[in-house]
């Protein structure tokens, strides 16, 4: 298919994670407020970079085999 | 709601991703097949999430949302009667005939089981039918961007249309088909926290049954009305969609969402798309999984915001009123997504939304680029032309195919009447079909000539039932009634599924009539087209697991099981 998708899309997803994990991070408990006092952009970012980065492991994984 | 950077930056990056994957796909697209058909070399786990994606559009996401507050758990009766047993009879059944037959779409098979003009009158009505779906997505889109970002109608449209045209222009269906992966995985990272903060907000799980206990209370129902799915359902009057089981049953579970599911190309060309024969039966079983759990991410959030809107929860969300004083369903989405998110997560989620609309958009746009030009433009303008020759006509038909949404959504936009009058016209076509493709499929016996009276019939059929019935408390006009008002129904979505009963009905009969008395075709032109004259499919799959008939069978289980959770 000459696209392994899963390149791609682990790229965004560590991208998006890193970028919302790093804003929580700065924005602190101020920023929770909205969210009934959970950081969720911090705890949610961590989550989306966990499963970016899985998907870029499994994507080089498969390359490897070939 | 007011995004920050930080929200731009994050829609900003998944757009860039988009158009990237449009244009690193696009020295693959060498020949038709490639961009039509993605070369049917997907992996079933890709085509599986791209056909629940195709379906998941915004509408879907903040209509299901609506009815969730709406009506409560009966709502998942769409999923877990409706989509799921659907869905695996498509996978387990009707793909050996869809996949095997090598037709390259569904009007296509019905020209290869029936005859010509079969296929013309599926393919003329799809084919125009898709066009105002995806406009009606764009125009939908662009509304909400008003509302949430205060975007001009202008821009939204433009930017929306322009992006869509970019990524299919170079990439075809791969390209399609990788977006809604993407936007599958972004809905369901987008929308998750929305119900874990909206949970918490009312009080846990347990502070959401209270909560529900009162607004069934506060309607005159039975507590456990928005609870409750099959244990609600003995009369029309005991739950808030006002229909029975009955009617549950045949008009959504059995005519309705088989009608959707296996016959709409929109959905069946993303397992036409499937690397082998296996792959292709897996794929709306793998997409049932998912499927499966979705009421949790797309109905609850409407259950919540019922719960909090009368029974008040910790942060006070309310549910805003329309100008007539009813609450205004369609808002749950966007006001939860504006109260509970902070600036990143609201990027993150408003990217989700976007990102749902433009792919609802672009299902509609290569579905049409296809049916376009193997089953209009091949069958009737130009037959024996090169490969290449179609390549280019189906890159055309994409631009035709965006510039056409584009005045539909205009349309849409200058007279709301005619958009809804358009949806009643193609429930009409679309509710009698389910019956063509089971008597194509399971009965050699059915000619072409019983094929199309039966389609025309069952369209009428709909027509007639909808210009005699009417909901309780509607005018006569686009609600129905419109001959003269013979039975009162006691909601609409109860006249929607008794509609789709009589016109399946009726082409069922009428079919079955008009093949008897025609010539059917000889028993050598229909092998590998009918069941009982194709020898059975034998999975070539190693695992047991991989295994269609037993992967359908575990599906099945688990909806039965969670009909029983939340009977």
């Amino acid at each position: 298919m000459g696209l392994d998708i899963r390149i791609p899309m682990g790229a965004l997803f560590s991208l998006l994670g890193a970028l919302l994990a790093g804003y929580g991070l700065i924005g602190g408990q101020a920023l929770a407020r909205r969210s009934l006092g959970i950081n969720i952009d911090l705890w949610w970012g961590l989550l989306l970079l966990a499963f970016g980065a899985s998907m870029l492991l499994l994507a080089w994984r498969a390359r490897r085999r070939h | 709601m007011h995004p920050k950077a930080i929200d731009w930056i994050i829609m900003g990056t998944y757009f860039a991703f988009v158009l990237g994957i449009g244009a690193a796909l696009k020295r693959s697209m060498r020949t038709s097949t490639d961009f039509f058909l993605s070369g049917r070399a997907m992996p079933a786990w890709i085509a599986g999430l791209a056909f629940i994606s195709a379906n998941l559009g915004a509408q879907e996401v903040i209509g299901m949302a609506a009815s969730g507050a709406k009506y409560g758990m009966v709502t998942s009766q769409f999923y877990w009667v409706g989509a799921i047993p659907a869905m695996v009879f498509l996978g387990v059944f009707m793909m050996p005939f869809y996949y095997g037959s090598r037709a390259r779409s569904v009007p296509e098979y019905l020209k290869l089981r029936f005859d010509e003009k079969t296929r013309g009158l599926n393919a003329i009505t799809f084919a125009v039918m898709t066009v105002f779906s995806s406009g009606i997505s764009l125009y939908a889109l662009a509304l909400l961007l008003r509302l949430l970002l205060g975007w001009d109608f202008n821009t939204s449209v433009a930017l929306s249309a322009l992006i869509v045209l970019v990524y299919i222009f170079l990439g075809g269906l791969t390209s399609a088909i990788y977006n809604e992966v993407l936007q599958f995985f972004l809905i369901v990272f987008g929308f998750a926290p929305l119900v874990l903060i909206g949970l918490k907000d009312v009080g846990g799980w347990q502070g959401l049954i209270a909560g529900l206990h009162t607004v069934a209370r506060s309607r005159g129902f039975e507590p456990n009305a928005w609870l409750s799915t099959w244990g609600v359902m003995g009369s029309p009057r005991d739950n808030p969609m006002g229909v029975d089981w009955f009617s549950m049953a045949m008009g959504l579970g059995f005519v309705l969402s088989f009608g959707y599911w296996c016959t709409d190309f929109l959905v069946v060309q993303r397992a036409l798309a499937a690397d082998s024969m296996d792959s292709a039966r897996r794929t709306p079983l793998i997409a049932a999984v998912p499927k499966m759990l979705f009421p949790f991410l797309v109905i609850l959030p409407g259950m919540i915001a019922i719960a909090a809107t009368v029974h008040g929860g910790a942060s006070g969300l309310a549910l805003p009123r329309k100008a007539d004083g009813q609450l205004n369903y369609d808002m749950v989405v966007p006001l939860m997504l504006g109260r509970y998110f902070p600036n990143g997560m609201l990027g993150l989620g408003l990217t989700a939304l976007m990102a749902s609309f433009m792919t609802g958009m672009a299902g509609n746009v290569t579905a049409f680029n296809t049916v376009w030009t193997y089953d209009i433009y091949q069958a009737y303008i130009r037959r024996d032309a090169s490969d290449a020759h179609y390549l280019t006509v189906g890159r055309l038909a994409t631009v035709v195919g965006i510039a056409l949404s584009v005045a539909a959504a205009y349309l849409a936009n200058r007279f709301s009447n005619i958009m809804d009058l358009l949806q009643l016209l193609f429930a009409f076509v679309n509710a009698p079909l389910f019956a063509t493709f089971l008597l194509g499929m399971f009965w050699k016996r059915a000619s072409g000539h019983g094929a199309f009276a039966g389609l025309l019939a069952g369209t009428l059929a709909a027509a007639v039932h909808h210009g005699l019935t009417l909901p309780v408390g509607r005018t006569t006009g686009i609600k129905g009634g419109w001959i003269a008002v013979l039975h009162l129904y006691p909601s609409q979505m109860a006249q929607n599924f008794w509609t789709a009963i009589y016109a399946f009905a009726v082409c069922f009969i009428v079919t079955v009539l008009v093949s008897l008395l025609t010539q059917p075709r000889p028993e050598q032109d229909l092998v590998g087209l009918v069941y009982s004259l194709t020898p059975r499919e034998r999975s070539t799959a190693r695992r047991w697991y991989r295994r269609p008939a037993v992967l359908g069978a575990c599906v099945l289980a688990a909806a039965v099981a969670l009909n029983v959770m939340f009977w």
